[in-house]
């Protein structure tokens, strides 16, 4: 331990060095670093990514091979997890639902995040009556419980992978178009916005190019967070039936399909729940450390 | 007055900004014109119309509350005031460019400087990213930093170094005319200096036409062919620059030259004009300098004084030379 925190140390000047030359993206990263919970946050998130990744060579059974002689099995050396009402092996299920989980965390955040933000800077950049339609908009699906919201939209698309995604992505725009709309508002009276102009750049090129990037902090932080809320919007939505179907591995759904053995095989509902949690946990500390580092007011 | 060497020719520009709390006549009347590879100096105080004027030209004026109400800009022959937003974004940049004030602010801070000057090069010639950056380093060379410096960001450069670099996105596209808004106003005197070079040489070199707007009457003898003394929106006195420091005739022209500290003597205190800018949403009636001026007349107040052409090419705004019997008045 002393010597990797020595170790730290000298790498940590190394960087302050290269943070001089290059650019903010590596001062965020060395303080970020600094930063222990949001590194372990980082490291749960990196062991995810790489299960998801490796799935098919970490699990030892398939998601779907069925055992019926030894069903409801507690945890033991070959089915770590245990396995559930059908002899599934339940953590080879868990690995392959971080595919699942990821998946629908990313991309519901990325679709949320760009209509979001696209929406939100036309409304900060014109302003006006384009900027009010778009924002009521924005508040009227505010008004609705956004799981609510997910829920109703799933149940008129169907469920299904990729309709989960839409649902939990169209829940969350208002979010991201409100951040969005609030950073292009300060930034876009600033000179160098004004400058850009001067050169005869486009609104496009001036919102791509010099306003966005300058608002990208907030956005990375809602992401990060937003991830950890798509997942479990995906995984409830799973729970009531309504999200990923049977028999994929979908951690939601694998709680739901638990539950009718929870009294006497609380391992089934256990560890998928277990998974979860943790992974909103890595998220979140993730998140809050790269709000900390992101704020230029806590710089040191 | 309108001959074909003319590059820029503003005539009885008004551009008011409307709001709630009424209206701010921030520019009346704006009479100028620049002739090709020539200077022309706008002097005034804060909140004279100077950067309103700039902007008035380069089209950008945020509307509202700005409006610009009437008047014309004539550029190579052309008014810009009737041109479109695309034709117009093909003239920002290329054929006008702007320097801005403050250095600090007017540099994307998530962009390389080589890439802000690439941009401008890359929305007005036909060239592929790697040229672009190419001539982005011969600019930043031209403006005396290290080409290698291109790949910095903007933090990463001192006030001195930043200006340059405006000034390099400047003059990337070779414009023929340059709006430098008040320049030098942000940074130190040595480095006034140095960058006051810098623009003098690139003038020469580029042979481009520039409008100089300051309040620093130092900076206009050292730039500016001609001089536009701005007051409250209205240009009160607008001639050359020998003209100007010899013979200053609007009595506020006058103040300005006596509120500069004169080195030979030993003075202990500034002689500042008298009182404060007026307020721009209420202007005094007729001249509006009347309550200031040491020599105000009766009339001052109820009229605006007519330009009046006091010797070859030297235009007053006042009603001490408007007839002769006021001349007597003016000590002449």
């Amino acid at each position: 331990m002393t010597i990797d925190s020595k170790k730290v140390d000298i790498q940590k000047e190394n960087v302050t060095e290269d943070a001089k030359k290059r650019s903010q993206w590596l001062e965020v990263w060395r303080r970020l670093k600094q930063n222990k919970s949001a590194m372990v946050g980082l490291a749960i998130i990196m062991v995810l990514i790489l299960s998801a990744l490796f799935a098919d060579i970490i699990a030892p059974f398939g998601i779907d091979d069925q055992n019926l002689m030894n069903a409801l099995q507690k945890p033991n050396s070959t089915h770590w997890f245990g396995t559930d009402n059908f002899g599934r092996d339940i953590f080879s299920r868990v690995v392959h639902g971080s595919r699942i989980s990821l998946q629908v965390g990313f991309i519901a955040v990325g679709i949320a995040m760009i209509t979001g933000g696209i929406l939100g800077a036309i409304a900060g950049y014109y302003g006006g009556r384009l900027d009010n339609f778009i924002m009521r908009m924005m508040d009227i699906l505010l008004a609705i419980p956004s799981i609510l919201l997910a829920i109703s939209i799933v149940a008129a698309l169907g469920p299904g992978l990729s309709n989960v995604m839409i649902a939990v992505g169209i829940s969350s725009i208002p979010s991201y178009s409100r951040i969005v709309r609030a950073s292009v508002l300060t930034l876009k009276d600033q000179e160098f916005v004004e400058a850009a102009r001067a050169v005869g750049a486009n609104d496009v090129r001036i919102i791509g190019r010099h306003i966005i990037p300058n608002s990208m902090a907030p956005i990375i932080v809602q992401a990060t967070l937003g991830v950890a809320g798509a997942i479990l919007s995906a995984a409830g939505l799973s729970f009531i039936g309504l999200g990923i179907q049977p028999p994929t591995p979908e951690w939601g759904a694998m709680l739901s399909s638990g539950r009718q053995f929870i009294r006497d095989y609380p391992h089934m509902t256990a560890f998928p729940g277990l998974v979860i949690m943790i992974t909103i946990f890595g998220l979140n500390l993730l998140g809050d450390g790269l709000r900390d580092a992101l704020d230029p007011r806590l710089k040191n | 007055m309108s001959n074909n060497n003319m590059l820029l020719e503003v005539k009885d520009l008004n551009i008011h900004y409307i709001s709630h709390e009424g209206t701010v006549k921030a520019v009346n009347d704006m009479t100028f014109e620049i002739a090709k590879g020539e200077t022309l100096g706008i002097v005034g105080e804060t909140g004279a119309g100077k950067t309103t004027t700039a902007l008035g030209i380069m089209q950008l004026i945020q509307t509202p509350p700005g409006k610009i109400v009437s008047g014309e800009i004539i550029y190579d022959g052309e008014d810009l005031l009737k041109k479109s937003q695309s034709e117009l974004r093909k003239i920002r940049g290329n054929k006008i460019s702007m320097i801005f004030q403050d250095p600090m602010t007017s540099l994307n801070p998530v962009l390389t400087v080589g890439e802000q000057i690439a941009e401008v090069i890359k929305l007005h010639q036909n060239v592929n990213n790697a040229q672009a950056m190419v001539k982005a380093e011969e600019m930043l060379e031209t403006v005396g930093i290290p080409g290698a410096r291109s790949k910095d960001f903007p933090h990463q450069f001192s006030g001195g170094m930043k200006q340059r670099v405006v000034i390099a996105i400047a003059l990337a596209c070779n414009p023929e005319l340059l709006i430098a808004d008040e320049p030098t106003t942000a940074l130190d005197v040595t480095i006034q200096a140095q960058v006051i070079t810098l623009m003098n040489r690139l003038k020469k070199e580029f042979n481009t036409s520039m409008i100089m707007i300051t309040h620093d009457l130092g900076i206009v003898a050292e730039v500016c062919d001609k001089v536009a003394i701005m007051y409250a929106g209205n240009v009160v006195e607008y001639t050359n620059k020998y003209n100007l420091f010899t013979t200053p005739k609007h009595p506020y022209t006058v103040g300005l030259f006596n509120s500069i500290p004169n080195i030979e003597e030993d003075e202990t205190r500034l002689k500042p004009i008298k009182g404060l800018m007026p307020d721009p949403t209420n202007l005094p009636s007729g001249c509006s300098f009347h309550p200031r001026c040491p020599k105000a007349m009766p009339i001052c107040s109820k009229e605006f004084p007519k330009r009046t052409e006091v010797s070859e090419g030297h235009f007053v705004h006042c009603f001490l030379y408007e007839n002769v019997d006021n001349k007597e008045q003016a000590g002449e």
